[in-house]
């Protein structure tokens, strides 16, 4: 029974270390332009999709990765240039429009993927191997440490970014007050865009290294998208810390759902637990309880 | 007999035959083509079932008409995308008939678009070949539904008949929450008995989840002697990595679902050992070459490799099947009648086809018995057969 | 934004103030036309299906956009009540043997009573938590339905009975076109009477800033929670009925991108707009029908037309028009 719960933890971990990837691109798009971005789900099938492409191009590994994820903010410099720019620029849209031109990014880019790869699964060879490995009475596998070892990456580096670079604090000073930032000569253009440029980096890296444990289609940007969000909210919108707790919570209450009371049922038991949280902590495990402006 | 009498005679003696090739060759000049309907899941979660149909409908059709159609008329394939949606399928389905007036349905390719079609088939009196898998389709029996690809519980049959051959009295359980998943578990639950198999343990997974360990653990520790899992898309392939993770020695056995290439390689090593029920379509080059399937599913699995450069499909040889029924139909009752074309389904009898022999009756609209599946094992990365 | 909604309300008032007449009047009684007329250019049952689906969406729609245009909260879930509407029908009548003309008006009853129980908590959150909260109980409805096999039939699905009226089974579309188109119409003046009354002042005034609805005296936590039922009803009734006409009702119903398709016509057709409504689930129930035939472009063409629709008219189709027909 020990060996067993370890081995749901284990389980649940690397799923939410994945959610909090996801998490943290919808933390940072909300945090520049308080929209959500419903096509999240999508740069980590284009990061995964990608990948697979170009290996079987004939690229090895370790160049097909970054070149994937490059692909993806490409694309996300794109989206957020012609689809949500102009949007934007006419200073009418509110958050709803933004959100529902996401979710039409969102279909055009799992369209535009059916036809530029196909409709299979795929999967991606191992970084380093298939070996399962023993720790601590439950089997992981290496890739799992590279899912939660780039997740660790990723939170650190952008802690570093945004707490210790010109360019990171100049995004926080849009986030709080865009005028104020404005005035201080910063471009809220150039920040809304580095902020999705760096959501799909996110989600493109996380889809790189969970294809070879999650395998990847055009579709996985769906359920993706759905778990990342619920992960965002129930660690708190905009809080960088709370995207990466709620993914990994998230992880493992499906996986010791899954384990202890019904396997049918786990995204049951997570949701009610989210709505749980939400009910006596509506601005999420970590989120601002601060004042509302009237 | 006067004379405008013996010239009339005279003329109609000459004329007739001239005029009786006119008759005839005049229709057909004008022959409507034989419009076939069809919706598919190409898009979406059943993509893994529509996708191959609807290339092998379009291939089989683009073949028949370069061969001179059938009784002279070409066929003309009207096909729509229902994405694995019921009510979009019933939508189309009603467009089918009655703006395109189809002569024929072959589709469905899962169960629920196929149930949500057939109140449409019945009432409209056109006959409908599903594609789908629920032994439910034709059970009861519907004057105009028929299919063609081997029924959940036979597969459920097939692969309790292998576990009880081996010894095993225990098994455990591991599915989705698709149609095709939960369908097919509950006729394994049903069928277990009958080969004296207990279900010890019975496990779920979500769709589009990724991690199957917690499951497995479960089962690992139930006592079950074989592990059957019950599924298609992406999650068979998950459980059977995780399954090679956990370390798991028992036997694995998968369903006709993940009957293709694809599964071993995304399966890697650790589908090795996996059994599986199939049609001959997937070992078509280890059938003895006596076997009347042979030729069949080697022209066909060439043809289709050929032109679209990828591995066959069982469900595409679904397909293959339900247009060939149709079109031996139509040959045999020589017209497109709605009513004759579908008696001459039902009187389909030793056709040869990639899922195996099909034998209809008015009381069974699949025609297909347990010798139809092959038990296949992989071994070094590629299917072979068990005798 | 606070300019667009003084003109609106200005213009709604002095309308209803304007001799007696309610000036809805001229715009039900052409809905009423239209739809009247409207089959003569149906060609063949097809029509009347499409015709059918429209309806039944725009039903949905119009309550919808009570909650999201007008109350100004969210929904990501509602598909949820949708489904309920048509499994609580289906299961009464096949299950517990009740007649249909019984078991519909009490599947939708029964929703509106859930959308009260689950709406006291849920309202009390804002913004995106709302829509958290939604979205949780849709998917878990949705989950509910797939896994209870033996109460719903699983995700296959289930069949419904026909709606049995006075002993005749109400088949045939265009039985049901007229069952349908009426129903729309009363929706449409159901929720025109509720948004001149006094009601939909408050509500309007909620949505303006809650707190300062409340400064005035509005009970802001019975009002929102009012709408959400009477948009529950709205979705259990057009759920209800798609099952009983369909025959046919699956869990795909319940699910997010179900109650994601439903949000999107309403702000597509646009929000506080009772025909704004009705466009979005005009143009996003016949564009599929249309795209079709583009077959694997279909995704693409969709989402691109998705976006361009709402980059060129922010507010919607139908305010945006508004406005710009206003201006000249």
């Amino acid at each position: 029974m020990g060996a067993n719960w370890m081995q749901f933890v284990a389980g649940g971990l690397t799923a939410g270390a994945v959610y909090a990837l996801v998490a943290l691109g919808f933390s940072i798009v909300y945090h520049a332009s308080r929209a959500i971005n419903f096509a999240q789900g999508e740069f980590v099938m284009i990061g995964g999709m990608g990948a697979v492409s170009l290996v079987a191009l004939g690229l090895p590994l370790w160049a097909a990765v970054p070149l994937a994820v490059a692909g993806a903010m490409l694309v996300g410099l794109l989206v957020q240039r012609l689809a949500l720019e102009p949007a934007q620029a006419g200073g009418q849209a509110d958050v709803v429009t933004l959100i529902i031109i996401t979710i039409g990014v969102a279909l055009f880019l799992r369209g535009l993927a059916q036809l530029v790869w196909d409709k299979g699964i795929h999967s991606l060879p191992a970084f380093t191997g298939s070996e399962p490995m023993h720790l601590g009475g439950a089997t992981v596998m290496p890739q799992s440490l590279w899912v939660l070892g780039g997740s660790a990456v990723a939170v650190l580096a952008l802690g570093w970014f945004f707490g210790r670079t010109l360019l990171g604090k100049a995004m926080r000073a849009t986030a709080i007050n865009p005028l104020a930032a404005r005035l201080m000569g910063i471009s809220t253009r150039g920040v809304m865009r580095l902020s999705f440029v760096l959501a799909a980096a996110l989600g493109a890296l996380g889809g790189v290294l969970t294809a070879p444990i999650t395998l990847t289609s055009y579709d996985v940007g769906v359920m993706l998208g759905l778990k990342g969000f619920a992960a965002a909210i129930l660690g708190g919108l905009g809080s960088f810390g709370g995207a990466v707790a709620g993914g990994l919570l998230l992880g493992l209450i499906e996986g010791l759902g899954a384990g202890f009371v019904s396997s049918a049922y786990k995204d049951v038991i997570a949701f009610v637990v989210i709505l749980a949280v939400l009910f006596f902590l509506p601005g999420g495990l970590v989120g601002a309880r601060g004042s509302e402006r009237v | 007999m006067s004379r405008l009498t013996a010239t009339l005679r005279r003329f109609t003696r000459a004329a007739l035959p001239l005029a009786l090739p006119l008759l005839l060759t005049a229709p057909a000049a004008a022959q409507e083509p034989i419009r076939v309907g069809t919706f598919l899941a190409v898009t979406g979660p059943a993509s893994f079932l529509g996708d191959p149909e609807q290339k092998t409908l379009e291939m089989m059709v683009d073949k028949i008409n370069a061969d001179g159609g059938i009784n002279g008329r070409k066929l003309q394939l009207i096909s729509y995308d229902s994405a694995g949606d019921a009510e979009k399928a019933r939508t189309f389905t009603k467009r089918l008939i009655e703006q395109d007036k189809v002569d024929v349905l072959i589709g469905g390719s899962s169960t629920g678009e196929t149930m949500a079609a057939v109140p449409l088939a019945e009432a409209a009196g056109i006959p409908f070949i599903s594609l789908a898998g629920a032994v439910v389709i034709v059970e009861p029996t519907k004057k105009w539904v028929f299919k063609t690809p081997h029924t959940d519980r036979m597969a459920c049959e097939k692969i309790f008949v292998d576990m009880k051959a081996r010894g095993f009295t225990k098994a455990a359980l591991i599915s989705g929450s698709g149609g095709f998943d939960k369908s097919m578990r509950a006729e394994c639950v049903k069928v277990a008995p009958n080969q004296g198999i207990q279900i010890v343990a019975d496990e779920t997974y979500g769709a589009a989840d990724t991690d199957m360990t917690a499951q497995l653990t479960k089962i690992k520790g139930s006592g079950a002697q074989a592990v059957l899992n019950a599924g298609f898309g992406q999650g068979p392939a998950i459980v059977t990595r995780n399954y090679k993770q956990l370390g798991l020695t028992q036997p694995l056995y998968q369903s006709h679902g993940v009957a293709s290439k694809e599964y071993i390689k995304l399966s890697g090593d650790a589908a090795e050992g996996v059994r599986l029920p199939a049609a001959a379509l997937l070992v078509a080059d280890l059938l003895p070459a006596g076997d009347p399937q042979k030729p069949v599913v080697t022209a066909y699995r060439n043809a289709y490799q050929d032109k679209y450069k990828t591995d066959v499909s069982t469900f595409g040889g679904h397909a293959y099947d339900g247009l060939m029924l149709y079109v031996n139909a139509v040959k045999a009752a020589g017209s497109t009648d709605k009513a004759k074309t579908r008696d001459a389904i039902e009187a389909t009898k030793g056709y040869v086809g990639t899922g195996g022999v099909v034998n209809m009756s008015p009381t069974d609209h699949m025609g297909l018995d347990l010798s139809a599946f092959r038990m296949l094992e992989v071994k070094n990365g590629d299917w072979t057969l068990v005798k | 934004m606070p300019a667009a909604a003084s003109v609106s309300d200005r213009r709604a008032t002095a309308a209803g103030e304007r001799g007696g007449v309610p000036a809805r009047a001229p715009q039900l009684a052409l809905l009423a036309a239209v739809l009247a007329l409207l089959p003569l250019g149906f060609a063949n049952n097809y029509f009347y299906e499409v015709a059918i689906l429209v309806a039944l969406n725009a039903i949905v729609c119009i309550g919808l956009n009570l909650l999201i245009g007008y109350a100004g909260q969210i929904s990501l879930g509602h598909a949820a009540f949708y489904a309920l509407g048509g499994y609580g029908s289906a299961i009464a009548a096949t299950r517990w043997g009740w007649p249909v003309w019984l078991s519909l008006p009490a599947a939708v009853v029964a929703m509106g009573l859930l959308a009260w129980a689950v709406g006291r908590p849920t309202l009390r959150l804002k913004g995106h938590t709302l829509a958290m909260a939604t979205l949780g109980l849709g998917v878990i409805v949705s989950i509910v339905l797939v896994n209870e096999d033996r109460l719903t039939g699983g995700p296959d699905g289930m069949t419904v009975p026909p709606l049995v009226v006075a002993g005749r089974a109400l088949q045939g579309e265009p039985t049901w076109y007229a069952i349908v188109a009426v129903v729309l119409w009363l929706a449409v003046w159901l929720a025109g009477n509720l948004i001149d009354s006094p009601v939909g002042r408050a509500l309007r005034a909620l949505h303006g800033s809650e707190v300062a609805a409340q400064t005035l005296g509005v009970d802001s936590a019975r009002w929102k929670l009012r709408i959400f039922v009477i948009s529950a009803v709205f979705a259990a009734t057009a759920g209800a009925l798609t099952a009983h006409y369909a025959g046919f009702i699956t869990p795909a119903k319940a699910s997010f991108l179900h109650s994601v398709e439903l949000v999107i016509m309403v702000v597509f057709g646009g929000m506080a707009s009772i025909w704004g409504a009705v466009v979005g689930a005009a143009v996003l129930t016949l564009l599929p029908q249309l795209l079709t035939v583009l077959k694997d472009y279909e995704m693409m063409v969709f989402g691109a037309v998705l976006v361009a629709t709402m980059v060129f008219f922010p507010r919607g189709i139908v305010p945006t028009l508004a406005r710009l027909v206003a201006k000249d």
